[in-house]
């Protein structure tokens, strides 16, 4: 469980963490490993996890009819991946897929969960870096949705036309 | 903040409102809506990374288009220009040996000069990696001058990337550090070849780990291009990582038609973007940043 523990400081994600909640946090955390194409969970599937990736790439995707599967994101090492264990309906809401040999770790949700309804700083000390990663990925959602590279302006210089 | 000196107005003509005549060497489509333009450079023609000339399709008008080629080269004078306008398809349109009129080069450089020794961070968006790519040139020339230098790319997806068997090329070299993101890709799209590709925008691309590691916000000199929502956003996350508005240069975005600073079609608050850009530190041009429909 140490090393474990040391896994988990050494992501970004949990360098604010004291070494009190660390250690709880750690007990609900275990190494996964995907090879590339092999998914890490699918659409509608009941969302009990969530996971910081190590090393490696994954996709996240949506499947539109008529285009097919549809890279909206992709995440890499020192990235966080699933949301949808902390809302109800709890199930997921696109599918996640290894592009390259992923190592990541998983938390098993219903394990943190209940740890961190009892215990409000352990609640806090999760959901504040939960939230900045949910504001980062937010913003990113508002640039990617201007489709800014989509036209430039007609017949003018610099600024990419 | 002092504004970048002009440096030139079209020296190589006596009369600069007179375009001077020149051909098309060669074509070739970059992407579907993008080409390249191969010019035969009129005599003595120089130029420096970041400026412009106006192209002239006779008999539908004349335009900005910045120089997309190497300025150490210029008897290989480049011109990459999406097919967006009337002028613009009419350039696009253009076959080898066509005649067109040229004017230039105008405008400010980027400030390769200035920034020896430091950091360069060059963040290109969409066709905004064309007037970037003579500075790209230009530091690898005198690669020893510089410190770590990276380039962030984003593109609406991977069939809307500029140029990427350079990227691959520069990335490969190991002078240059090559990012690359894209708004959305096909499902399994694992990136272009020997480059670190992510599916997303390319601000994302600035917390990276492997852009992170090495960064230098102390020594960090960035240059942007792209559409103007692109570099509000990315200027905004290089100030979250503590680089200084005076340290980062973007190349302005505006309608033109003298070039000479005369007509004001190009004013930009109090400046004309045509004299004093179009590349400008970001210091000289944050109060008007805010203000709508400029």
């Amino acid at each position: 469980m140490e090393n474990l523990e040391r896994v988990v400081k050494a992501h970004p994600f949990a360098a604010e963490l004291s070494p009190e909640h660390l250690s709880v946090v750690a007990c609900c955390a275990r190494n996964v490993r995907r090879s590339p194409g092999e998914f890490l969970f699918k659409e509608g599937a009941e969302a009990g996890r969530f996971y910081l990736v190590r090393k490696g790439r994954l996709a996240l995707e949506v499947d539109v009819p008529g285009r097919g599967a549809t890279q909206v994101e992709s995440v890499g090492p020192g990235g966080v991946v699933g949301f949808s264990w902390l809302f109800p309906d709890h199930r997921w809401t696109l599918d996640a897929r290894a592009l390259e040999t992923l190592i990541a770790l998983e938390f098993d949700a219903t394990c943190l969960l209940p740890k961190m309804e009892a215990d409000p700083a352990l609640g806090y000390a999760l959901t504040k870096p939960l939230l900045n990663e949910l504001y980062k990925r937010l913003n990113q959602v508002r640039l990617g949705r201007l489709d800014v590279y989509g036209q430039g302006r007609k017949d003018s210089v610099g600024g990419g036309t | 903040m002092s504004l970048p000196v002009l440096v030139s107005e079209g020296k190589h003509i006596e009369d600069p409102w007179l375009p001077a005549p020149t051909r098309v060497r060669r074509v070739w489509q970059e992407l579907d809506d993008i080409v390249t333009l191969e010019l035969e450079p009129p005599a003595d023609f120089q130029f420096a990374a970041g400026q412009f000339n106006m192209l002239y399709a006779f008999g539908v008008g004349e335009i900005p288009v910045s120089i997309s080629s190497d300025p150490a080269t210029p008897e290989r004078l480049l011109h990459t220009i999406r097919d967006v306008g009337a002028v613009s398809h009419a350039l696009c349109s253009l076959a080898p040996g066509a005649e067109l009129g040229l004017r230039g080069p105008y405008g400010s450089a980027w400030p390769l000069q200035d920034v020896h020794g430091r950091d360069v961070v060059v963040i290109a968006g969409g066709l905004g990696l064309a007037p970037l790519r003579p500075a790209i040139h230009g530091l690898l020339g005198q690669r020893e001058r510089y410190g770590r230098v990276t380039l962030l790319v984003g593109a609406r997806s991977p069939d809307d990337l500029l140029f990427p068997a350079e990227l691959s090329a520069w990335n490969r070299g190991g002078a240059l550090e090559v990012f690359v993101a894209v708004d959305h890709a096909p499902s399994g799209w694992g990136g272009i070849p020997d480059v670190p590709s992510h599916v997303g925008v390319v601000t994302q691309l600035l917390h990276e780990p492997g852009f992170r590691r090495g960064f230098d916000k102390q020594k960090s000199v960035a240059l942007l291009c792209g559409p103007d929502v692109m570099f509000r956003f990315a200027s905004r996350e290089l100030d979250l990582l503590g680089v200084p508005r005076s340290a980062q240069y973007v190349s302005l975005e505006r309608s033109m038609k003298c070039a000479l600073g005369f007509c004001g079609h190009c004013q930009y608050g109090s400046l004309l973007v045509c004299r004093h850009g179009p590349v400008v530190p970001l210091s000289s041009v944050q109060r008007w940043q805010g203000v709508r429909e400029l």
